[in-house]
């Protein structure tokens, strides 16, 4: 692994929020019109809410798009009992305008320069800096061959699944493999049960090929085990990079 | 956006739309870096997978650059005295942790039980997992900091860097390496894991010192 010096830029920045669309029922993409330097593929941005009384609350989102897009897309998952998720669902719309920071981070990256093969592994809203490496991956010129694990409760609650679903059919290098653990399973390739250690020594096999370098994002909770399986699997540490949220439970 | 701008040097940020927030209570805000927000919950976060950490064979070692000063094995290293930390805790990813509990073994201690006068300013904190990352040596002496082995009164879990963790509270918790197996001096301030990309080399939250740029 090579280190990439990433420097944040020390400024806020106001961006406007030019679109939202919903994705599925708790998750929405939010485009925003930005002046920060295009990103890297798996970067992240910090955003700052303002109340009228100067009280300020900040967070963490990953970027969706591809580096280079006009619009920066974050996708947001809305938590019960969030402070800033529940203000972009139900408050913001078109034309507002928020602060943000970034973009941030250099370990959790793919550069078309990386190469692969590269092995993605997603839980739920863990897909989102994932979906930029696919968007990354897509646009690069030489290609080397990607495999996408994700799972989600069920079928409607894998974000991006239609436009994964057309970059499966139009590129035999993209391997997209869903598995849903409250829901049915709508392919032949897919699974409807947990991303254990017997489901992933099987999606490998089957893929054939050894990565450079595996992500995965998700939960603490899934994160781990997946992480904890590949290495039981013989996949070597060195190699795999994890972004998580949340604690132990 | 260039009236934003002119507005923005003058150190007033306009206020979002319908945004309301969730204040935390006086008393919670002040204990509160800016920029960070409380959790109850203790979240995980790590570059890669838990390592597996073998107490048989887990040594702590202080190195001055290539040269190992001194070395202990777990049984060894619980001989040494323990001292009980109780605060807050900040990560840069914006949580805070209130009122947590650790114990271990301060780096005051543990220098004076080898008799290591600090050759250098700077070290780096080693990990299992090939993490380090970069901290003057002034702000692990006085009590500031210790290699900590139990949280809440139990050993240390694995996710949360056990069997032992560098604990400097007060710098973001980054600097508080899980799965530590070392300390090594070094001649200059050399970046660590994170600030190699794109962190900063410090870390103080009360001056909101996250990313290189940071003032």
């Amino acid at each position: 692994m090579t280190a990439d010096v990433s420097v944040a830029p020390a400024r806020w920045q106001r961006a406007a929020i030019e679109r939202i669309a919903r994705q599925t029922p708790r998750v929405i993409s939010v485009f925003l019109r930005t002046r920060l330097e295009a990103h890297v593929a798996g970067q992240h941005v910090d955003v700052r809410l303002t109340a009228p009384d100067g009280y300020q609350a900040q967070r963490s989102y990953s970027i969706a798009s591809a580096p280079g897009a006009e619009l920066m897309e974050l996708a947001i998952e809305r938590l019960e009992d969030g402070e800033v998720s529940p203000f972009f669902h139900d408050v913001a719309r078109p034309g507002d305008t928020i602060e943000v920071r970034g973009p941030i981070g250099g370990h959790f990256v793919w550069r078309a320069q990386d190469g692969g093969p590269i092995v993605l592994i997603a839980g739920g809203s863990g897909i989102v800096p994932l979906m930029s490496i696919v968007r990354s991956w897509s646009a690069a010129e030489a290609k080397t061959a990607v495999l996408l694990i994700y799972s989600a409760r069920t079928w409607e609650e894998l974000v991006f699944r239609d436009e994964l679903l057309v970059t499966r059919a139009r590129d035999s290098d993209f391997g997209f493999i869903a598995t849903t653990t409250r829901g049915p399973r709508h392919r032949p390739e897919d699974f409807d049960r947990r991303l254990d250690r017997s489901l992933l020594r099987g999606v490998l096999a089957q893929w054939g090929r050894s990565p450079r370098d595996v992500y995965i994002c998700g939960s603490n909770v899934f994160v781990e085990a997946v992480a904890s399986s590949l290495v039981l699997e013989a996949v070597p540490p060195g190699i795999i990079r994890t972004e998580r949220f949340g604690g132990k439970d | 956006m260039a009236s934003y701008d002119a507005i923005e040097r003058q150190g007033y940020v306009m206020s979002t739309r319908g945004f309301v927030g969730r204040r935390p209570s006086d008393e919670v805000a002040q204990r509160l870096p800016p920029g960070q927000y409380r959790t109850e919950d203790f979240p995980v976060l790590a570059k890669g997978p838990t390592p597996c950490v073998d107490l048989a064979t887990w040594r702590f070692t202080i190195n001055h650059g290539p040269q190992p000063l001194a070395s202990w094995t777990w049984a060894e290293f619980e001989t040494l005295p323990q001292t009980i930390w109780r605060g807050d805790i900040h990560c840069v990813t914006k949580w805070s942790k209130l009122d947590t509990t650790w114990s271990g073994v301060t780096i005051d201690d543990l220098f004076q039980g080898a008799s290591i006068t600090p050759p250098s300013a700077y070290l780096l904190a080693e990990s299992h997992d090939d993490y380090d990352t970069n901290l003057p040596v002034v702000d692990l002496l006085g009590g500031k900091a210790m290699i900590a082995t139990r949280f809440a009164g139990a050993p240390l879990e694995a996710e949360h860097g056990g069997p032992a963790r560098l604990l400097v509270p007060h710098l973001y918790f980054w600097k508080s390496a899980k799965w530590i197996k070392g300390l090594r001096f070094t001649a200059r301030d050399e970046a660590g894991f994170w600030e190699l990309r794109g962190y900063h080399m410090y870390g103080d939250p009360w001056r909101e010192q996250r990313y290189t740029n940071d003032p």
